[in-house]
């Protein structure tokens, strides 16, 4: 059996998600890296999107931003992010592939202040782009780390929405109907949604990760699905594309 | 619909188009040569107070040359567009020290952070002193905001930031659709002061090609009253009418013309050279210590007069040939 580290785990379950065939707006950080093996192994007709313009490119090697040059290399269009959006909002991308936040049971994320907005605690980044990819496509996908700081019951700032506070809020609030949370790949495991309440619930566990394990790093009631399954270990192919094409200096996964 | 919200945060610049248009009917040098060096621009462009933005996206063809410049020259008061900055903000969020405030306000898309490289300390200190007004948006919302501007529209409906604490501080507003009774949001056209947009080549006259993602950089040059630009290269004016759909922003648009190659430095610039990550990394270094920044900035901003100086002192021709082999090679 191969070794593997918990990250190297997170971004093979995440990347088998994606079809060939998916369009999918990706975020910084790990999911550059997901999308590339994705195109890299099992999927060469994924459409990956950048918010700064990059339209279906051949990624050469990761990304260290949304927006540098791999991002377009041997693309179909480099246009603009009015563009991409505008993709997203007329509902032409099945993904929005986020990176780390806090997270709350609904889905919702936070990554722009911890504390009071005026003068926080802790400012992060805001937005991006995450808010808008998360508003306007099909099925959001959120892959961070697992514990009680980030998995809370409720966030200091709701900066990109998930199912808000529940069943049908999201079409309420004016956002495109049908969209919101799919899953959330972490280091323990993998969540999704149930159906009736909208609520996180966990899909499947990482190898010798227990279900009180993953509660116990989560700061909410964590429901499960009916079936709870173990997540597929990375294989011997996935663990050499992703070590020696898509991340051979390890920014995402040597970390 | 009788409960449309609106957003709290604080509206930093005037959506009116009748005041815009009386400015862009001054706007119409097509034709005369703008050529001038960065010190010179900065100096007759910006003024305390003004609402600034910089093109590109990142550390991807920004315009580090106008934003050490800025620095500098010690410009006070300012309120700037945040739509993924990043090195460019953390440039800009240098100016907060020592009782100094170079920003005051700040529209906040995405701030603070350098994407996978982590987030700048001092960026942070700056940002959670509450001396600087944040208005939040997301990159789409600015990006709308500055094409309603350039459409010379009041404001732009979209579909994302409903329901969320980002909308509640925003200064945009929920609309009702007059056609299909939807809900929608209106976020209000953005006319900055003085934007700095980093193009790959431009004419004497300020008609510039871009390689590679525009970003938001075709609204931003429309929508914003005064328009320095910074080139790679000048190329003539005979160059750009024999290929003029290939132009992406036209010379009467355009306030100033700036000659500075690797005016993106230490940032990405598509098919010429690739971000610096090792002096980007000592950038986020040296923020974790007042004294070792403050030496820092004096020996690669405040000691030297010009941009070139400073890309001669992070190893110049040999390290562009690096970056550029970098850039070329993307798989290596």
């Amino acid at each position: 059996m191969p070794d593997y580290s918990a990250t190297e785990l997170s971004i093979c379950a995440a990347s088998r998600m994606l079809e060939d065939g998916a369009t999918v707006g990706v975020g910084t950080g790990a999911p550059c890296a997901t999308a590339m093996l994705a195109q890299k192994r099992h999927a060469p007709r994924l459409l990956v999107a950048f918010e700064a313009g990059g339209l279906a490119p051949l990624l050469p090697s990761m990304p260290i931003s949304v927006g540098d040059s791999r991002t377009f290399y041997r693309a179909q269009m480099a246009t603009s992010m009015g563009d991409v959006m505008e993709a997203c909002q007329r509902g032409m991308m099945d993904y929005a592939f986020l990176g780390g936040a806090q997270i709350d049971p609904f889905g919702n994320l936070n990554s722009t202040v911890i504390g009071d907005h005026e003068r926080p605690n802790v400012r992060f980044p805001g937005s991006g782009g995450g808010n808008d990819f998360a508003s306007l496509c099909w099925r959001t996908m959120v892959m961070t780390e697992h514990d009680r700081r980030r998995f809370v019951e409720r966030l200091d700032f709701l900066t990109t929405p998930g199912f808000l506070t529940g069943p049908g809020a999201r079409e309420v609030a004016g956002l495109p109907g049908g969209g919101g949370p799919h899953k959330v790949i972490t280091d323990l495991a993998v969540m999704g949604y149930d159906p009736e309440t909208c609520r996180m619930r966990v899909e499947s566990l990482h190898p010798g990760v227990t279900f009180e394990r993953v509660q116990e790093n989560t700061g909410f009631e964590l429901l499960q699905a009916p079936h709870v399954r173990e997540t597929a270990p990375p294989d011997e192919d996935e663990l050499r594309i992703l070590r020696e094409e898509v991340d051979p200096y390890g920014y995402i996964i040597g970390r | 619909m009788a409960d449309l919200a609106s957003g709290s945060g604080p509206m930093f610049t005037d959506p009116d188009p009748e005041a815009a248009r009386r400015v862009f009917r001054k706007k119409r040098a097509a034709f005369e040569d703008k050529v001038t060096s960065v010190r010179d621009a900065v100096a007759r462009f910006v003024k305390d107070g003004d609402y600034v933005a910089s093109g590109g996206f990142g550390a991807n063809r920004i315009s580090t040359a106008c934003m050490h410049e800025i620095l500098r020259q010690g410009k006070q008061d300012l309120g700037f567009a945040g739509h993924t900055t990043t090195h460019d903000f953390e440039i800009l969020a240098a100016g907060n020290r020592s009782g100094r405030k170079l920003l005051s306000r700040v529209d906040a898309a995405y701030i603070v952070g350098l994407e996978a490289r982590g987030l700048s300390p001092q960026a942070r200190r700056v940002m959670q002193s509450g001396e600087v007004a944040v208005c939040e948006w997301s990159n789409f919302a600015l990006a709308a905001r500055f094409r309603a501007a350039a459409a010379g529209a009041p404001f732009m409906p979209m579909r994302s930031l409903l329901g969320t604490d980002t909308f509640q501080r925003s200064a945009a507003k929920e609309i009702a659709c007059p056609f299909t009774g939807r809900r929608l949001l209106a976020v209000p056209a953005l006319y900055p002061d003085v934007s700095f947009i980093h193009v790959h080549e431009s004419d004497p006259c300020g008609n510039c090609r871009i390689r590679g993602i525009a970003v938001a950089d075709f609204d931003l040059a429309r929508a914003s009253k005064r328009l320095v630009v910074t080139t790679e290269r000048l190329v003539t004016t005979d160059e750009i009418r024999r290929t003029p759909e290939a132009t992406v922003i036209p010379a009467f648009c355009v306030d100033a013309v700036c000659e500075a190659p690797f005016g993106s430095y230490p940032g990405n610039m598509a098919g010429a050279y690739f971000s610096d990550e090792d002096h980007l990394k000592e950038w986020l270094e040296v923020e974790r210590d007042e004294d070792r920044f403050e030496a820092f900035l004096q020996k690669y901003i405040y000691g030297v007069e010009r941009f070139e100086q400073y890309v001669e002192l992070c190893g110049g021709a040999e390290r562009l040939k690096e970056l550029r082999e970098m850039e070329l090679h993307p798989g290596l």
